[in-house]
């Protein structure tokens, strides 16, 4: 019970208290860049769910094989070579398969590859222990193996849905901003960033309540 | 002679016109993450800098070999290479910024900056200009990233603090404004904030200065 508990705890933490966007300020790049319009936030949000828990469930078992063979320096490199050929790979899955999906999400796969965000979570995961402390959740919980894999699959799902929300939320801010008289040379990433920093404040109002 | 002139572009332009923070919005993450003391900031530029010529300069060299469908996996690659030597050798011979900057320095890897110039212009052009390219993009990063720090640290922390990286030891420390200072500014929200205005005041001068060119123009063509 307590485990699943604090799976959940883990989850809305990393989605909402700790968002990746609002608390650590990773992703920024791709999130001032897409949140233009409301449908492309939508499809590099959901592209960037899929890779980073692809991405995530394979460096895990990677991370375990770098231990193994004590070659940790390593890690960058392996991990995004991992990212940049999920990503292609991704890519030609659905230009094959699923055209549709290829049509909509299509011009947001290579960008993924550049996003903080995955490579973010890769790394992060590593360390259980911490993300558990970070959350407030006793860190003792990681020492089983299996747990160890959920929970650090629950954030990494939990930190790319936070940067679903945030895109989202973004994308429909800046549709209302666009309607309204701002200063000029603000216009556009001006505006979006002193926005942002308004809605750091608003998360930072939420943090620790779970 | 025109030769020389693109050459000379390919170096200005990134610095001011083309600026790859305050005007292309790339990298931005670095800028919000490391820009809290000037310390910090000025060596996540350095950093930078470094990881951009040997990447751009390298691109460059095997940017004929190769296939285009491999060229992302593959510059990557190149840059995870070289992010980690500068990781490696930060480690080193610079312990204590090293440990202040942390995870954000393995994180220069997806820095877009460093992809894009890559991928747009050492992929296309010859070794000079790509050195060249590599130095106005990293300079221009330096420059405004070290400005956003200055600006942060001065009017968050009331002074500013200077130390040696190699050593650890302080050289210069003076907080004459302690009383006044605005904390806000020193937090993430502050970052956002300054940033966000940075930007706004950039292109508003960006603006007016192209509108002056535009005029300028004109009445010449009038007379």
């Amino acid at each position: 019970m307590e485990v699943i508990t604090s799976l959940v705890i883990v989850f809305l933490v990393a989605m909402v208290t700790n968002n990746i966007v609002l608390s650590t300020g990773y992703g920024i790049c791709s999130y001032i860049g897409v949140s233009k319009n409301r449908k492309s936030a939508i499809g590099m949000g959901c592209a960037l769910v899929f890779v980073v828990f692809m991405a995530s469930l394979v460096s895990y078992f990677l991370e375990m094989l770098l231990v193994a063979l004590n070659i940790e320096f390593m890690q960058t490199i392996v991990f995004i070579l991992v990212i940049a050929s999920l990503v292609q790979l991704v890519e030609m899955i659905c230009k094959k398969f699923l055209p549709s999906l290829y049509q909509s999400l299509g011009i947001y796969l290579p960008l993924i590859t550049t996003n903080c965000v995955v490579l973010y979570v890769t790394k992060q995961i590593c360390d259980v222990e911490a993300i558990l402390i970070a959350a407030g959740v006793s860190g003792s919980l990681a020492n089983n193996g299996f747990f160890n894999f959920l929970f650090a699959m629950v954030y990494a799902l939990g930190t790319a849905l936070g940067y679903f929300l945030c895109i989202t939320l973004m994308s429909t801010i800046r549709n209302r901003i666009d309607y309204s008289p701002v200063k000029r040379g603000f216009a556009g990433a001006g505006i979006a960033l002193v926005t942002t920093a308004i809605m750091v404040l608003a998360i930072g109002g939420l943090s620790g309540i779970f | 002679m025109e030769k020389k002139q693109s050459l000379l572009k390919s170096f200005t332009n990134p610095i001011f016109k083309e600026n790859p923070i305050l005007v292309s919005l790339l990298g931005l993450c670095p800028v919000l993450i490391v820009t809290d003391t000037f310390d910090k900031s000025w060596g996540m530029g350095i950093a930078v800098l470094l990881v951009l010529i040997f990447t751009n300069v390298c691109i460059s060299l095997i940017r004929k070999i190769v296939p285009n469908e491999v060229r992302i996996p593959v510059f990557i690659v190149i840059i995870a290479c070289f992010v980690t030597i500068v990781d490696l050798l930060m480690q080193a011979f610079t312990p204590t910024l090293y440990e202040s900057l942390g995870v954000i320095i393995s994180m220069i890897t997806v820095n877009c900056i460093i992809l894009g110039r890559g991928e747009a212009f050492a992929s296309k052009n010859g070794v000079l200009a790509s050195l060249l390219d590599a130095l106005g993009s990293g300079i221009g990063f330096f420059l405004s990233v070290s400005v956003i720090g200055l600006l942060r640290e001065f009017l968050g922390k009331g002074g500013l603090t200077l130390t040696n990286p190699f050593t650890g030891q302080v050289i210069f420390s003076a907080y004459p404004l302690e009383d006044y200072a605005i904390s806000f500014l020193a937090d993430k929200a502050g970052a956002f904030l300054m940033l966000g205005i940075i930007v706004g005041i950039y292109s508003y001068v960006r603006i007016r200065i192209e509108e002056k060119e535009t005029k300028k123009l004109a009445t010449a063509e009038v007379k």
